[in-house]
């Protein structure tokens, strides 16, 4: 089971501006090991985020996005209490779901 | 490494799963792979829809001017223009160029930030695909150094 | 204490640079790569795992390490970092951070503390230590420097800190003086702190554990010193060791009312 991700949500006027913090290799599949071998792709693919369980929203990733990723973005129409969830599933098809209280 | 025919059937699941949860919107939002295997920004653009690429002010890429090292580079896209479906991180010399592809809606802020790996010292591109098929770019150059001896 | 280039070197980086760069020197640029990842720094996953790890129950003796004594009386977090290393008692030995970390962990939840030294950095326990260690560091985020050298042992260590830290060896004849030793040193674009007295807020002992981006590991000052040590080709110090202890003393009691900015992000 990876690794829990940190996830702050702050509301400013009427908005609310999340960062997320990600536990996750981000392998490029463009490695070779010591071996000489290419160290196989394993990234995140779709990130998704709801608000109060309703989806607001959703990205693809490709294997360039860094190592335990980081991302932020700002939900138009939030208050201070509303619940943020960030799930984000890779390419082996793992997934995992962070919840945080907008603050 | 996934081979083409799980990819496939990846975003085929994929896309069943966001059509039955009732997002038919979102349903196009199933991986594109074309775009992440582009190896140029107007080939990742075009998987995207997109029919004519110009270069907009309403369309911002912030990133540093240079980067310590390749591993973790800050990048964000934003713009205030009206009828934006997506918006596109790429760099330019990266073996695929996208990096990211964040769905515009009217639930988010069209400003969106993220860390990505940068091979080289590159421009850095941020692209809104518009509605009416349009894609708006925006570029930056990012020097990337590999510093010393990690203090 | 930020060294400033030469006026020569700024103006040769000029040069080399765009146009539009000629403004900003490549140290001022790479000051604001560092800022903008500051916020959002992947340290706070190992915080955030260190925490779990000091209050979950685990080991031979199911046992959680909230007992466990850094200095300031058992359990309590905040503001030992910035006192380490120093005497233990019940150990009769002068421990960092990280060695008193493994000695928790086979006093109070029955590991093997010997085992765990012989664990590869960033494997299994030692992995561990080091979260718990980058938790640790960030409760005592801020605070300033202030080691103890009122024990006989304290002094004793730092003397043999200062003996080490000058001390040439290995096939190209480093020290960390070589590097660390004098005002304005830097290899390529990385500056190197001087560390023969307090190098300033966040610089140095102040500034580790840190999160290095261009392997996306998390590293603790063991792990620091184990590396400068590779880079002057000596052999690799064990973990632990009362030799870096003593170089950790050394650094910790020069850096004095210098402010810790640990967990920091590093290249």
């Amino acid at each position: 089971m990876a690794d829990p991700m940190r996830i702050r949500a702050q509301a400013a006027g009427g908005k609310a501006t999340v960062r997320v913090l990600m536990s996750h290799e981000m392998e490029s599949g463009q490695r070779k090991d010591a071996a000489g071998k290419t160290v196989p792709a394993w990234f995140i693919q779709e990130v998704t985020a709801t608000l109060n369980g309703k989806q607001v929203l959703s990205a693809e990733w490709g294997p360039a996005v860094a190592k335990n990723p980081f991302m932020q973005f700002s939900i138009k129409s939030a208050k201070a209490g509303d619940k943020v969830a960030v799930t984000w599933k890779d390419n082996k098809g793992e997934t995992r779901t962070d919840e945080a209280t907008v603050s | 490494m996934q081979t083409r025919r799980e990819t496939l059937k990846h975003s085929a699941v994929v896309a069943g799963l966001l059509a039955t949860a009732g997002y038919p919107g979102f349903a196009m939002a199933a991986f594109n792979k074309a775009g992440f295997d582009a190896k140029t920004v107007q080939d990742a653009t075009k998987a995207f829809g997109a029919s004519s690429l110009a270069e907009s002010k309403d369309v911002t890429i912030t990133a540093p001017d240079i980067a310590e090292n390749g591993a973790v580079v800050p990048m964000g896209a934003s713009t205030a223009l009206a009828g934006v479906k997506q918006l596109l991180i790429l760099v330019e010399k990266n073996p695929s160029t996208l990096v990211a592809a964040f769905n515009v809606s009217d639930t988010v802020d069209a400003n969106f930030s993220t860390r990505a790996k940068m091979g080289q010292s590159s421009d850095v591109y941020a692209v809104a695909i518009m509605a009416d098929g349009k894609a708006l770019w925006a570029k930056k150059e990012v020097k990337v150094t590999l510093g010393g001896c990690g203090g | 204490m930020k060294t400033v280039f030469p006026l020569s070197i700024a103006a040769a980086m000029a040069l080399a640079l765009t146009p539009a760069m000629a403004q900003k020197t490549a140290s001022q640029g790479i000051d604001e790569y560092r800022a903008m990842l500051a916020d959002g720094n992947p340290a706070e996953l190992f915080e955030a795992k260190g925490e779990d790890l000091w209050k979950k129950a685990r080991g031979p003796k199911n046992a959680s390490l909230e007992k466990c004594d850094l200095g300031k009386g058992p359990g309590v977090v905040k503001g030992v970092f910035v006192e380490l290393p120093r005497f233990f008692a019940d150990t009769q030995r002068v421990q960092d951070l990280e060695s008193r970390l493994a000695s928790c962990m086979e006093m109070l939840q029955g590991f093997n503390a010997a085992e765990i030294a012989k664990t590869p950095f960033g494997r299994g326990e030692m992995a561990n230590v080091t979260a718990l260690a980058t938790w640790v560091s960030a409760e005592s985020k801020g605070l300033k420097f202030n080691l103890s050298q009122s024990h006989t042992q304290e002094k004793t260590f730092y003397e043999v800190g200062k003996r080490l830290f000058f001390q040439r060896g290995g096939t190209h004849d480093f020290s960390c003086a070589s590097c660390h030793g004098e005002e304005g040193k830097r290899i390529r674009l990385q500056d190197l702190p001087i560390l023969t007295k307090s190098p300033g807020d966040g610089l140095g002992f102040a500034a580790w554990p840190a999160y290095r981006v261009s392997n996306g590991q998390m590293w603790s000052m063991q792990l620091r010193l184990n590396d400068c040590y590779r880079q002057q080709r000596f052999p690799y110090p064990g973990f632990g060791s009362d030799a870096t202890i003593a170089l950790s003393t050394y650094l910790g009691v020069n850096a004095k009312g210098a402010a810790s900015i640990a967990p920091a992000i590093k290249r």
